[in-house]
Formats: C-alpha cells, sequence, structure tokens
C-alpha cells in the first residue's frame, strides 16, 4: 500500500467501520425484535411448549438432529417433523429406540427414557417449532 | 526468548495439542458412525462423540489464543507478565475444568449431566457449541476475566502497539460475546438469534482479530518487514472484516424465523466476507516475498503461508458457495455446511494457532528454531494435515450436493435417511481421508522429539 495512506488512516477506518456496522447490527435487530411477535407466534408458546423445548435440551438433540437446519446432519430435521409424521408418531418412536440398539449397520438413536409427561411436552415444543414463519424453509416436507 | 515470563506460554500450546489429538480421535469416531451406525453405540452415541469433538476444538483453540497471547504480549509491550503465577493457576483451572466437562460427556448421560449441575436453575445447556453445564460456562468466564486482567495491565504498564491492542480487543470480544451464552429464553427464536451473537460473532467477527494479529506478529518476527507497513496491512484487513462479518451475522438469519429484508442483508454483506481473507493471503505472500532477513524457522513462514491461503479457500470461497439466500435455501442444514466448517476452522483457527505454535515453542525450548530434520518432518506434517482437510472438504461437498439434489430438488424426493445410505460412499473417502490426517497429526507430534543440531536463539 502506498506511502501516502498511513496507518492512522487504516486505524480510522477500522474504528469508524466497525462501530458503525455494530450500530447497523443493533438498530436492525432492535427492528427485528419488533416484528417478530408476528412471526414466532409467541401466544402459543404454552408452559408445555416451554418445557418441552427443556426437554430437548436436556437430552441434547441437537447433537444428532437439526432444527430449523440448525445443529448437526447425522439425523432428520425435526422443524417440521410434525408436520411430516404427526405427533403421535413422534412419541412412539422416541419410546420405542431399544436402548441396546437397533441390529445392523443402521444409524442409532438412544433410549431417552421420557416420561408420558416429557413426551407430551416435546411434542408441543416441536409443533409450535412447525408454526414459526421460516420464510418457507425447507424446501419440501423431508427436511 | 525476551522475556521469562513468556514461559508460561508453554504449557498452555501442550495442552492445546494434546486436546487437538483428542478431537481429532473423537472426529475419526464420529465419521465412522457416518457408515457404520451402530460402532461404539451405546457406549458413545454419535451426539456426545460430537461434543467432545466440537468442545474440545473450542477449548484447544482458547489454550492456543492464550498461550499466544501470553508468548507475544511480553514481547510487544517490552515489559514482564503482570502475573505469571496467575497466568499458571488459570492454566491448571482451565485444564481441570475442560477435562471434567469431558469426562461428564462421557460417563453420564447428558440428562443426569443436566441434573447434576443444576441447569433447571438456569438452562444453558444443550444448544450447539454451548453444551457445557453452566458451572463450565461461569468457570470459562472466570478463566478468561482473570486472563485478560493479566494480559490489560502488561500492555498498560508497558509498551502499546497496535498488534497488542488489536489483540485484547479480540480477546475482549471473546469475553463479552459469550455472555449471550446465558440466555436462553424459551422462545426458540430468540434463543437462536442471540445464540449468533455469540457463535458468529465470535469466528467471523472478534476472532478473526486474533487471527490477524497473531498472524502479523508472526510475519514481523520472521520477515523483519517495518512494523508499520503490516499493521497498516492489519488493520486495513480486519476494517475489512467487521465492515463485512458483523451483519454477515444477517446469513444465518434466512430461515430461522426473522424477517425477509436479512435474505438481503446477509447476502450482500457475507458475499463480501471473502474479501479480508484475500487480503490476508496476499499480505501474508507479500510480506514473506518482501523479507528482509532469512529466519532460520522455515516452517514457521509455511504454517503463516498456509493460514492465509486456506482460511481464505475455507472461510472465504467455501463461505461463499452457500451463502446467498437462493443457494443457502437449498444447502441449509446440509453436509455442504460441514464442508464449510471443517476446512473454514482448519484454515483459519487451527492454522494460526499451530503457526504461532511453530514460531514460539523452539524460543521457548531456547532456540531459535528447530533442527533442520525437525523442520522436514513438521513440514511433511504440514502437507498432510492440508492436503486431507482439503479431500475432506470435497468429500463432503459431494456428498452435500447429492444430498441436497435426492432430497430437496428432485422431482420424487428421498427422505432424509434414504437420501444419506445413498451418498455413504463419500462418507467412506472422508472417513479414509480423516485417518490420513491423523497420521499427519502424528507426524507433527513426533516432529517435536526430532533432535539434531540448533542454533541457540538470539
Amino acid at each position: 500500500m502506498s506511502q501516502a495512506f498511513t496507518k492512522s488512516m487504516a486505524r480510522n477506518i477500522f474504528f469508524g467501520g466497525a462501530t458503525f456496522f455494530f450500530l447497523l447490527l443493533v438498530a436492525l435487530s432492535f427492528d427485528t425484535m419488533q416484528v417478530l411477535p408476528k412471526r414466532d407466534h409467541r401466544e402459543n408458546i404454552t408452559d408445555a411448549v416451554a418445557r418441552g423445548k427443556n426437554v430437548w435440551e436436556k437430552n441434547d438433540c441437537i447433537g444428532c438432529h437439526t432444527l430449523l437446519g440448525e445443529g448437526a446432519y447425522y439425523a432428520p430435521e425435526l422443524g417440521n417433523v410434525y408436520k411430516r409424521r404427526g405427533g403421535e408418531f413422534v412419541k412412539a418412536w422416541i419410546k420405542s429406540r431399544p436402548a441396546e440398539g437397533t441390529p445392523g449397520n443402521r444409524r442409532q438413536m438412544p433410549q431417552f427414557n421420557l416420561t408420558d409427561q416429557e413426551l407430551d411436552d416435546m411434542v408441543a415444543f416441536l409443533k409450535w417449532t412447525g408454526e414459526i414463519n421460516t420464510n418457507n424453509w425447507p424446501p419440501n416436507i423431508e427436511g | 526468548m525476551q522475556y521469562k515470563s513468556q514461559a508460561v506460554a508453554k504449557p498452555y500450546f501442550i495442552a492445546a495439542i494434546g486436546l487437538f489429538v483428542g478431537q481429532i480421535l473423537f472426529g475419526l469416531i464420529m465419521g465412522l458412525q457416518y457408515v457404520v451406525g451402530d460402532f461404539l453405540f451405546p457406549a458413545i452415541p454419535f451426539n456426545v462423540a460430537r461434543m467432545v469433538h466440537t468442545n474440545l476444538l473450542i477449548v484447544w483453540l482458547l489454550f492456543g489464543f492464550m498461550g499466544a497471547a501470553y508468548y507475544m504480549i511480553p514481547e510487544e509491550s517490552e515489559s514482564e507478565l503482570f502475573s505469571p503465577k496467575l497466568a499458571l493457576a488459570m492454566f491448571w483451572i482451565f485444564l481441570v475444568a475442560g477435562a471434567l466437562t469431558i469426562v461428564g460427556y462421557l460417563t453420564v448421560p447428558y440428562a443426569a449431566l443436566a441434573k447434576m449441575t443444576f441447569n433447571d436453575l438456569w438452562p444453558t445447556m444443550g444448544r450447539e457449541f454451548l453444551e457445557q453445564p453452566l458451572i463450565t460456562k461461569l468457570g470459562i468466564v472466570v478463566v478468561a476475566l482473570a486472563f485478560l486482567f493479566n494480559i490489560s495491565l502488561t500492555i498498560l504498564k508497558g509498551r502499546k502497539t497496535s498488534i497488542s491492542l488489536v489483540l485484547l480487543l479480540g480477546l475482549w470480544g471473546l469475553a463479552v460475546f459469550f455472555l449471550f451464552s446465558f440466555y436462553n429464553p424459551s422462545n426458540l427464536v430468540l434463543d437462536k438469534y442471540f445464540w449468533w451473537w455469540t457463535v458468529h460473532l465470535w469466528v467471523e467477527g472478534v476472532w478473526e482479530l486474533i487471527l490477524g494479529s497473531l498472524l502479523a506478529f508472526v510475519l514481523i518476527k520472521v520477515t523483519g518487514v517495518d512494523r508499520e507497513i503490516i499493521e497498516k496491512w492489519l488493520y486495513m484487513i480486519i476494517a475489512m472484516t467487521l465492515i463485512t462479518g458483523i451483519i454477515g451475522t444477517g446469513h444465518h438469519y434466512y430461515w430461522i424465523g426473522t424477517p425477509e429484508y436479512w435474505q438481503w442483508f446477509g447476502s450482500v454483506f457475507s458475499a463480501l466476507e471473502p474479501i479480508p481473507f484475500f487480503m490476508m493471503t496476499v499480505f501474508a505472500f507479500n510480506m514473506v516475498n518482501r523479507r528482509r532477513r532469512e529466519h532460520p524457522n522455515k516452517a514457521a513462514t509455511l504454517w503463516a503461508l498456509g493460514t492465509g491461503v486456506m482460511s481464505f479457500l475455507g472461510a472465504g470461497v467455501w463461505g461463499f458457495l452457500h451463502t446467498l439466500a437462493p443457494v443457502n435455501f437449498y444447502t441449509h442444514g446440509t453436509q455442504i455446511t460441514a464442508a464449510h466448517g471443517h476446512m473454514a476452522f482448519y484454515g483459519a483457527y487451527v492454522m494460526v494457532v499451530l503457526t504461532i505454535i511453530s514460531y514460539a515453542m523452539p524460543m521457548l525450548r531456547g532456540r531459535a528454531a528447530n533442527s533442520g530434520k525437525a523442520q522436514v518432518m513438521e513440514m511433511w506434517a504440514f502437507w498432510i494435515m492440508t492436503v486431507s482437510i482439503v479431500f475432506i472438504t470435497l468429500f463432503l461437498t459431494a456428498a452435500g450436493i447429492l444430498q441436497v439434489w435426492l432430497q430437496r430438488v428432485s422431482t420424487t424426493p428421498l427422505g432424509f435417511m434414504a437420501a444419506q445410505d445413498q451418498v455413504a460412499l463419500f462418507y467412506w473417502l472422508r472417513e479414509i481421508t480423516g485417518v490420513l490426517f491423523l497420521v499427519g497429526l502424528v507426524t507433527y507430534v513426533a516432529s517435536f522429539f526430532v533432535g539434531g543440531e540448533t542454533k541457540e536463539a538470539a
């Protein structure tokens, strides 16, 4: 870089640019926070949904699955699983995982020993998640 | 080594390399579980192996950053470290806390670990990369604060350079943005929104300041180019990093419930994110070409050049590949993301930590550079690991493209598991390349034990 362009000019661009764009992020986030209630339907976050999120986290489901495309890529997307499979299937599936695994080389899902209450909460959470306005993602029902 | 207190960097570097080996072993376990699903089940389920793999990565990079700061700051400040004892104490606390956390992941079911550590009082666990129990997270904050206190006071009492200022900003930013990991509302959209303020603003924000300053430090040392020139480059690179990267956060806000306008902000700004990485490549090669001395440590120079190139490819090119919203609509949450993640982390953060270790470790062991024989071995390790990661990335990219096609584009879309079965060949190839990476890593570790003639450090 040429001599006319000095280190202190570069430093000013850094501090000015970083400050400006961080403030822009804060402003955009502020706007997003105003709009979100219409998109996430937070009025439907019941105690069951909140408890279900806790069950989701306590069992580290994100360690294999994606949820709205974020997480691990080892097992199916679950943001739309309520639509794809329905609540009863989800409960039956989680409940029926053999503790020692299924035969063959198949990918294994652990037996989490969830109570009936926890299963209901999980389904409530996944149902609510499926109703978030995600700009039509995923592209199809397979997730 | 010019200052006695720089010696505290040594245990940090050794721990970093040790945990790196652990990270790769668990990576190989996961890679095999992709194709042999019942491997080690139920002893180590995939999600546990993944937690160990990603958490070890984060922890060893943090060890590397802290070691780097303890090595660099006394030299930059021309002053002994404020408190070497505090630095050593924090080393042991961080190592023991990290080890206990990993042991916890591996020995008790995650839900039991959550219960034992009172997660229900303040739930923070079970979110990607932030799986650590509350107590570990608090421990990280304590260690980070003690570390920042130590480093900041050292800088305050000594010479203030741009390199140490940028490093300090990066490290404070790391600590500040980690605080968002304590915010976990019941509303998943809010949770995800601010989760990215830790994850994105770390790896595509403040960590790049740390990366830049480590690279600049080593380039000054090995090339002898005027500090003014190098620091000017450093400021321009990190200016572009934050100008593009902060609003680039928007590329995570396409499909998680956030408004449509993020598709524009995210696409435009993150399309510019390769620029600072490209500048970094030009910077590294330019400085080495204009070198005013022949430093005996050729290996460190190779790592520095490699960081420039590989971070541009991994973070820049592979990031751009799927960052535009219309593309990301199809690739979001597929092996394409995994491909990018692997090369970006290796190219940017793994390589820069190995760069500073390569430069500093010989000094810490009382010589300007390792013997020719040891350096040749280290350079072999560089090439084996780097070529391996390139192929791991290519195989995952191939798997990802096929996955997108079979599951999301085709007129008769397959279910997730059916699509996975179709791309198994690429997972096998990735696993074989992963073993090659381990060979490279073993070679790297072995290079520390190769003797031969060395010159005393000046």
